[in-house]
């Protein structure tokens, strides 16, 4: 990972859903090591956002500009849910050309790798996305309400993986409802 | 790419509807001659055009769990996440329901023309007539899966828009049976096939990209 390099740059962006503007002139620039928390009301466009710096959808206005790997954990859980949770993950994993165990291990999901998906509890699934993005090596991680549905053991783990890639020189996106462990992230106010 | 044409075929096998559209030609292929009557020449020859209406349709039954499940678990959003492009998915998708449906349709075929006391150089021309078609087949399942991803009743208008659209391959699947005009109808079925299985991966990955806003 290059030092001087830009992980997500916003310039001037605008979002428009169902005919709606949600937000305009958004400017945000994320470095390695940086972490962005997005806040704002319910409909605000903090998931629009994320999607947007995904490149999931396209601006209305303005410049969305990211290096090549990119990690999002978002409401959707994307895991089969008649395969085990090992195998699930794995299969992403695979796609990423990594090994599942290291976010299998960071959010202390190894006594569930034989469960199938389905028989898990929100917050294990929760869990289970998270771990998705940890596994997946990607330097911009974007994360839609991390914390949600998880316990303090689940927080500390989330605050103890985010810590880690950021001192790895990866950057963090995230939208939240809840405080999150993000020492010194820029604030970013929608709505 | 290899990845997710064993991922979709494990969803079939595990689905619980792998067996389904295999069931439902069979039952069909059962069906008909009592409703026919035990008369020989008639279902010798109506039998041919009654198969190729239930593979139709067989085709069509999985095209509730073909896109949407993965479009609202989020499972298309992270392979773009991944540089995967729609086309491709759409491409492995194709293979994926075709390799679960249209080999095991062939293999009923056989049980099923001696149901209908098809004669011998019939059954040859619809297993031909199979191998041709249902790619094209699978091609209309996937384009009207991606298609009316997301609405509501799709199963039922999936229906009304591949209906149509198979009706070239109906003609020419069944055509074959005749003696005569067999010849130039398995050439036209290949065509049609082939054009549908061409343009399924770009149709159906456009749909799936406009869905996702």
């Amino acid at each position: 990972m290059n030092a001087a390099e830009t992980l997500l740059r916003l310039d001037r962006v605008a979002c428009v859903r169902g005919g709606r503007l949600l937000f305009e002139g958004l400017d945000l620039a994320l470095g390695p090591g940086e972490a962005a928390i997005v806040t704002g009301p319910n409909g605000a466009g903090k998931s629009s956002l994320l999607r947007l710096a995904g490149g999931l959808l396209s601006p209305a206005a303005g410049v969305v500009a990211r290096g090549d790997s990119v990690a999002l954990a978002d409401e959707g859980p994307a895991l089969d849910a008649k395969l085990s949770l090992g195998r699930a993950l794995g299969f992403w994993a695979k796609m990423d050309g990594r090994d599942a165990a290291a976010g299998i291990a960071a959010m202390g999901l190894a006594p569930l790798a034989d469960v199938p998906v389905r028989m898990l509890s929100t917050g294990q699934r929760k869990r289970a996305m998270l771990a998705r993005v940890i596994s997946s090596g990607a330097a911009l991680w974007l994360l839609d309400e991390p914390g949600n549905g998880l316990d303090s053991e689940g927080l500390d783990r989330l605050g103890a993986a985010m810590a880690a890639h950021r001192a790895e020189g990866g950057a963090i996106l995230a939208a939240s409802h809840q405080p999150l462990d993000l020492a010194g992230a820029k604030q970013v106010a929608l709505g | 790419m290899s990845a997710l044409i064993l991922r979709e075929l494990r969803l079939a096998a595990t689905g619980g509807s792998a067996l389904l559209p295999l069931i439902f030609f069979l039952l069909v292929a059962t069906l008909f001659p009592f409703a026919i009557g035990p008369d020989t020449p008639l279902l010798a020859r109506t039998g041919g055009g009654a198969l190729w209406v239930a593979a139709l349709l067989a085709a069509l039954l999985p095209v509730e769990r073909l896109v949407e499940p993965d479009r609202t678990s989020g499972f298309l959003d992270q392979l773009a996440l991944r540089g995967v492009s729609e086309e491709s998915i759409a491409a492995a998708k194709l293979a994926g329901h075709w390799l679960s449906f249209g080999p095991p349709l062939m293999l009923a075929a056989l049980p099923a023309s001696a149901l209908m006391k098809l004669p011998e150089p019939m059954l040859a021309r619809l297993e031909l007539g199979l191998l041709a078609g249902t790619p094209g087949l699978a091609a209309l399942t996937l384009l009207t899966a991606a298609l009316t991803a997301g609405l509501r009743g799709a199963g039922a208008l999936g229906g009304l828009l591949m209906l149509p659209l198979a009706v070239p391959i109906l003609i020419f699947g069944a055509g074959m049976g005749d003696p005569v005009a067999g010849e130039g109808a398995i050439k036209l079925l290949a065509a049609a096939s082939l054009f549908l299985v061409a343009i399924a991966p770009f149709a159906a990955g456009a749909a799936i990209r406009a869905a996702r806003d």
